[in-house]
């Protein structure tokens, strides 16, 4: 017999027949099918290949425990790899293919690994491909080896391009969230509704009722068959307008603060995933429980399948899973599965007894025959008295665990029970976090009620239980691996990676004893399954083999997700144009019809430099260059950082956090100046105004604002919370242009005819309101080209007509690249060029900017140390090329010779690097070793095996008296 | 006694059925005295022992470990080996560490998968192609290799890169170190902890340190533990991210904060990137197993805190700036994640050398970094103990350089700025 549909029967929908194809064969299943539930239908009896060894696999299970079926499902950017077919709802046109075994997964050529499996065991690999080498020759293994074992390993095919799916992130706010809706979760959320609770309820499936979906024999409920019961409570729970209801959606995680991370994939809408972030102030996990596979050799043929999964295929989908069973169980609990095998008119030709085993099993691809001996007094098979069955199926259960996943990855505690045969939770989780139901050790259907009921304490009797099993006659303990030592090689603990009785055995003789390490070594638990028909056996054969007890030697840790979650799920709706969103100022469609090439400065697009048709970057910079010295130049400085800082004790807070003083700075007047980090070095620069006694406006650089607010707000808010000061960041309230030349004043003044520039009436480093443009402006007197500059800034919308009536008024717009050149020129620094969170103010030459007279402020005890007062630091300096007409790399280091032998001693690098045309040659800054005592000496600038000559200078090339800010 | 491995061992086993394999090491009850105390059975620690017993003669050594060996940051982290950093003193560490790492498979006799499939370092912006040049620079100057790659040469070199000029941060060019690549970070643990027991040191497992004894002058005189009093007059503290608690028992305060960093690991994919990409931008950094799966690791946790658990969403910045670099691995589905405990200092270098307890030394700080490390942490210390003085390559990592100021600050250029 094989396995086909039966006539009648399962919560499939047979008048919705559904096309699908399985490594390119066509074949049908209903709606309602999963994959695993349809091929088992089609009597697809091998449904992929396994890691290490490329043995045949066929359906373990009809659940998340899968570890066999793993597929490919699409193909190109539709592709999914890794997924589960016990996971996966049939759908119209699904094309599904193995993800191992070449050519297929019938005839795999990979097989020929499992003819002599035993030097492939646990941990093979760290005993060879070791051969001794030379420095920097690529060895066997780097040539030869790993390719090889890469390109035989893997699953899945990564999809091709740009996902077409996309993904949403919600949050929700409950009093309690409910994993799980079985039985015990039903209970839990009717409950918790019925005491006036906002609730919320994920269940993983695509139906509630939990137990109820596959199985037989379980007690009537309120007077209903469980399952109608299950699906009555849903729908009042659904119906609750206090309720949040979900199918289709699994809590993959537990962090700390009760906060639940629940996937949903929504059956239809925009998104192919959506992740819930569920905040409750209880939360209720009624995950069920996880049946074990039993170990014996040849539990790995395909047509052993878990007990509970014969039974669901049979009551859930109307599958025949078999004609002749074998049923295999180390527990009492086998009425419902014999049942529904009788049902099915499947024959059950033996079943292995308490004093029995089975041995092995028989036949290609599929299960023929199954071998069962009695156990001797020894508690070892009698091999002499082993007989043998015909059979296509093997039913076998090994006891249930508690799905702990939940409770243990928050940092809860498990510990083994003997009563229980299976670990169940021993504390050590949140509060307000509960397991119920199966997951509580609770598997009787009455049981699970009330404590799912019961877990929510209060309110109206939770339902009755009439009939059926009262209790699970026999929860079993795990057996031992009891295979005969030369058998023991078959007897699968770990599916997916082929871990099997003997590599746990080896690994205990090699002294691996602890659980992690005998699971790292074998690999055991470590595949996409989580390991979850796994661990136990592992976890028994490991106590099998060193003579402990299981609960002695503990299951290994579990860690979030408890399944797969895509990559792109997490990154929800943070993809394209919204990961990182580029930021732009309100000039910046102005900058694009100039023909700006933008440049990335933090999220934001900075116009590097103006392009007219054809004009390559250099002549355009040029240009820019001559504009600004010669006439007037605009540049768009509305992605500068600002801060207001307002408050009696403002000017107390950043005389701290300041070098100089800020209490002394007129109100009306601004003041340059830079701030440490706590290690004395510089962290960020910008000009400071006083708007009023208690009132400042403070700038930072363009990529550093959000960094200067948190830091500013972490000294304010933990270090000196009496100060009376607020920070707010207003950087997107005001648009700028700084107007920079001989001419600024000119053109200032045809945009604010009323405002008087004179030096006298307007000094430098002053700020004054004014009507710009018809605008209400705010206008501060600086510069950072040398030459006579405003900052016009008015309210962001109107950043646009600003620019406009600038350009308008005759100057040049000019982009970063020139701005960089002119204050360069000038010797000024940038925050990120000239300084690296290793420049003091001292070695830019800024010791005029520290005040000696005020209190303390961040950094000045730093600046003391002997390390940055000792000589041979790197100070700022010029450096002018030999050969006039060279343009030093930026990031070249400086060498004293041209021929550097490494380790060659490096005195420094270039910082900034620059053509200039007012000077007609190349220039750079740079930070040498005692650069101050070396002007006039000859070094090298060397980048990339290139040495350039260069003589130490000043770093003011241009205007070094100043005169120009007041021409 | 101890088996050695090869190629032909595992065949001879093979055909006894493997069951003539040996024990990789003994489990030894603690003795009540020994010549060092290791306190942290990770990388570091195991290898401080395995170089104090083999460079320098002292085997009379525990390594005291809390949990099972290796269950710390070793375990935790993404496996990355390169040495290609900025400053003297630590391309200096890390190249030492470079060089041992090519001959550590067959110095410990176990295959330690170094995987020199190359380091790439993407630059995205102007200032990190400034940086970018200018540490290759560095780098080559003190005889590290590296290279600087243009746009076309990190495709050519990495075709997964999308290195199109429209991309949200478009890819300027790429260092690359060659030799740099990856190591299977149990077989690191386990070998050191092998080789170091062949040399006769004792490793203790499940033995966690819950006091340290000082002598009446003050100096260190051994350790409380679980599993009894330990005395010694020389130690070591080499636990990583609980550096601060045992420096709290000793009675002395480092300069770290303890946070948690989280990694990841997608299901095995059929092989797709053989090299290790690392994007500071878009804060990525990537590689592919040998089994398949890619090992990422997450932005730190901003709370500090011992509990080698993180928060979601520094999971889900990393899975959004992962699908931003690799559009492609947004189907791809996360299998684990988890999170180490980092101890981070001011400078992000660590700390090896004297504390201020006499006979006592440390070994902390490496940050998100330190995996890398693990032999040239491990052989410096070792130095350290042996002669009771730093060796010039961990002598620039004194604890001593949070008061003269002496920082190496390896966070690069924090701030990108005009």
């Amino acid at each position: 017999m094989t396995g086909s549909r039966l006539p009648a029967g399962g919560l499939i929908d047979r008048t919705k027949p559904i096309s699908f194809t399985f490594e390119g064969r066509a074949l049908t299943g209903y709606a309602g099918d999963s994959v695993a539930s349809a091929l088992l239908a089609n009597d697809v009896r091998i449904v992929g290949r396994s890691f290490k060894r490329h043995r045949p696999r066929g359906l373990l299970s009809l659940g998340m425990e899968e570890p066999n079926a793993i597929l490919n499902v699409g193909t190109g950017a539709h592709a999914a790899p890794n997924r589960f077919a016990t996971e996966l709802p049939l759908a119209q046109g699904l094309a599904v293919s193995p993800t191992r075994g070449w050519p297929s997964s019938r005839f795999d050529l990979g097989g020929v690994l499992d003819l002599w499996p035993t030097p492939l065991a646990a941990g093979f690999y760290y005993k060879t491909f070791i051969g001794p080498r030379l420095p920097g020759v690529r060895d066997a293994w780097n040539r030869l080896w790993e390719p090889l074992l890469r390109s035989l390993a893997g699953q899945g095919r990564a999809p091709e391009g740009v996902d077409p799916d996309a993904y949403d992130h919600a949050h929700i706010e409950v009093d309690v969230a409910v994993v799980g809706a079985g039985l015990a979760g039903l209970a839990a959320a009717e409950a918790a509704l019925g005491r006036g609770a906002r609730v919320a309820l994920f269940e993983r499936d695509i139906r509630p009722g939990g137990r109820a979906l596959g199985r037989d024999g379980d007690p009537r409920i309120d007077d209903a068959a469980p399952l109608a019961w299950a699906e009555g409570a849903w729908a009042r729970i659904a119906d609750n307008p206090r309720a949040t209801a979900k199918l289709r959606t699994t809590a993959f995680g537990l962090y700390d603060g009760r906060q639940l991370a629940v996937y949903e994939l929504p059956v239809d809408g925009p998104y192919a995933g959506r992740i819930w972030h569920v905040r409750a102030k209880e939360i209720v996990i009624a995950a069920g429980a996880l049946e074990r596979p039993m170990t014996f050799p040849g539990n790995d043929r395909p047509g052993v399948m878990l007990a509970s999964a014969v039974e669901a295929a049979i009551r859930r989908y109307g599958v025949r899973p078999g004609g002749q069973a074998v049923v295999f169980l180390n527990h009492g609990d086998g009425a419902g599965l014999r049942q529904a095998l009788n049902a099915a008119d499947i024959e059950i030709v033996a079943e292995v007894g308490p004093d029995e085993t089975v041995t092995g099993t028989q036949g290609f691809g599929r299960l023929q025959s199954v071998d069962i001996a009695p156990l001797g007094p020894d508690g070892l098979p009698r091999m002499d008295a082993r007989r043998r069955v015909p059979a296509d199926l093997l039913a076998t259960s090994g006891g249930w665990s508690p799905a702990l996943a939940l409770h243990l990855i928050q940092g809860g505690r498990q510990a083994w029970s003997e009563a229980d045969g299976c670990f169940i939770a021993a504390g050590g989780g949140q509060d307000g976090v509960r397991l119920a139901g199966a997951a509580n050790a609770r598997f009787s259907a009455a049981a699970a009620l009330a404590d799912g009921h019961g877990s929510t304490a209060g309110g109206a009797p939770g339902p009755k239980t009439t009939g059926g099993d009262a209790a699970p006659s026999g929860q079993g303990l795990p057996l031992a691996p009891i295979a005969a030592e030369r058998l023991k090689r078959q007897a699968f603990i770990d599916f997916q990676h082929d871990v099997t009785v003997a590599d746990i055995g080896l690994a205990a003789r090699e002294g691996f004893h602890a659980i992690e390490h005998a699971k790292r070594y074998t690999t055991a638990g470590m595949g996409t399954d989580q390991g979850r028909t796994a661990q136990l056996a592992t976890a028994a054969a490991l106590a099998a083999a060193t003579g402990r007890e299981i609960g002695d030697i503990g299951l290994s840790g579990l860690r979030p997700p408890v399944t797969p979650v895509p990559f792109g799920a997490l990154g929800g709706w943070r993809r394209g144009a919204l990961f990182a969103p580029v930021r732009q100022t309100p000039m910046h469609r102005r900058h694009e019809a100039l023909g700006a090439v933008f440049e990335d400065v933090g999220d934001w697009k900075r116009a590097r430099y103006y392009a007219a048709p054809g004009e390559a970057m250099a002549p355009a910079v040029a240009r820019e260059c001559r504009a600004v010295r010669t006439a007037v130049g605009a540049l768009d400085v509305s992605t500068l950082g600002k801060i207001a800082v307002a408050g009696p004790d403002a000017a107390a807070f950043l005389n701290r956090v300041y070098t100089n003083r800020m209490d002394t700075l007129a109100v009306g007047a601004c003041r340059y100046g830079v701030m440490l980090k706590d290690d004395g070095m510089v962290f960020d620069d910008g000009v400071v105004a006083r708007l009023g006694p208690n009132r400042f406006h403070v700038t930072t650089t363009s990529g550093g604002a959000a960094a200067v607010l948190n830091w500013l707000e972490d000294w304010r808010q933990t270090e000196w919370p009496d100060l009376k000061v607020w920070l707010a960041s207003v950087t997107e309230q005001w648009a700028g242009v700084a107007v920079a030349g001989p001419n600024a004043a000119r053109t200032l003044a045809a945009l604010a005819p009323e405002l008087d520039l004179s030096d006298t009436a307007f000094p430098h480093l002053t700020w004054r309101d004014a009507t710009a443009a018809g605008l209400s402006a705010r206008i501060f007197r600086v510069s950072f080209s040398g030459e006579r500059g405003y900052e016009i800034n008015v309210p962001w919308r109107h950043g646009e007509a600003l620019w406009d009536a600038v350009l308008a008024a005759g100057a040049i717009p000019y982009g970063t690249e020139a701005m960089h050149v002119l204050r360069a020129e000038k010797g000024f620094i940038v925050v990120g060029h000239e300084t690296d969170g290793t420049v003091t103010p001292v070695d830019l030459g800024l010791s005029w900017l520290i005040s000696a007279k005020k209190g303390d402020f961040i950094g000045k005890r730093a600046l003391a140390r002997p390390a940055l007062t000792a000589p041979g630091r790197k100070q700022l300096v010029g450096l002018e090329p030999e050969d006039a007409s060279v343009v030093l790399d930026e990031g070249a280091q400086i060498i004293a010779t041209a021929t550097p032998r490494p380790p060659e001693p490096m005195l420094g690098h270039v910082a900034s690097s620059y053509w200039s045309s007012a000077l007609n040659r190349g220039f750079a800054l740079a930070l040498v070793k005692d650069g101050r005592a070396r002007h006039g000496e000859r070094l090298f600038a060397w980048s990339l095996g290139v040495a350039h000559a260069v003589r130490v200078r000043d770093p003011v090339f241009y205007d070094p008296k100043g005169a120009r800010l007041h021409a | 006694m101890q088996d050695r491995f090869s190629a032909g061992r595992i065949l001879r086993e093979a055909l006894g059925g493997n069951a003539g394999w040996r024990p990789w090491r003994r489990n030894p009850e603690p003795k009540p005295r020994y010549d060092v105390i290791i306190v942290g059975g990770g990388g570091h620690g195991l290898a401080t022992a395995y170089y104090l017993a083999k460079l320098h003669g002292i085997a009379n050594v525990a390594v005291i470990e809390k949990g099972w060996i290796g269950g710390g940051n070793a375990g935790r982290n993404t496996t990355i080996v390169r040495s290609n950093y900025l400053w003297d003193e630590s391309a200096a560490i890390y190249e030492h560490g470079l060089k041992l790492w090519e001959g550590l498979s067959a110095d410990l006799n176990i295959n330690v998968m170094f995987s020199q499939r190359g380091v790439l370092n993407l630059a995205h912006t102007l200032h990190d192609v400034r940086e970018g040049m200018r540490r290759v620079n560095a780098n080559q100057l003190n005889g590290v290799d590296a290279e600087w790659l243009d746009a076309p040469g990190v495709k050519a070199f990495c075709p997964l890169i999308d290195i199109s000029a429209d991309a949200r941060w478009p890819v300027l060019g790429a260092t690359l170190q060659r030799r740099g690549g990856t190591a299977r970070h149990d077989a690191v643990v386990w070998g050191y902890a092998r080789a170091a027991d062949r040399l006769g040191v004792d490793i203790i497992e499940n033995a966690e340190v819950t006091a340290i004894l000082r002598d009446g002058q003050g100096r260190f005189d051994g350790v409380e533990t679980t599993r009894g009093t330990i005395k010694a007059r020389t130690g070591a503290l080499v636990a990583a991210g609980h550096s601060s608690i045992l420096a709290a028992m000793a009675g002395f305060r480092l300069p770290i904060e303890s946070h948690p960093l989280q990694a990841l690991v997608s299901e095995p994919l059929k092989r797709l990137l053989d090299c290790v990409v690392m994007s500071n931008q878009v804060h990525v950094y990537v590689s592919q197993s040998d089994k398949g799966e890619l090992v990422m690791g997450a932005g730190i946790d901003a709370y500090t805190s011992y509990t080698q658990r993180g928060a979601l969403h520094v999971i889900e910045d990393q899975m959004a700036a992962a699908c931003a670099l690799f559009p492609m691995f947004s189907r791809v589905r996360v299998m684990r994640t988890w999170a180490g405990i980092v101890d981070v200092c001011p400078d992000a270098s660590p700390i090896i050398g004297a504390t201020p307890v006499p006979g006592l030394y440390i070994n902390c700080g490496w940050g998100t970094g330190g995996f890398k490390a693990t032999p040239s942490s491990g052989w410096t210390l070792a130095h350290t103990i042996a002669t009771g003085a730093p060796h010039p390559l961990n002598a620039p990592f004194a604890l001593k350089r949070f008061e003269t100021g002496a920082l190496i600050d390896e966070h690069g250029a924090a701030a990108v700025a005009h």
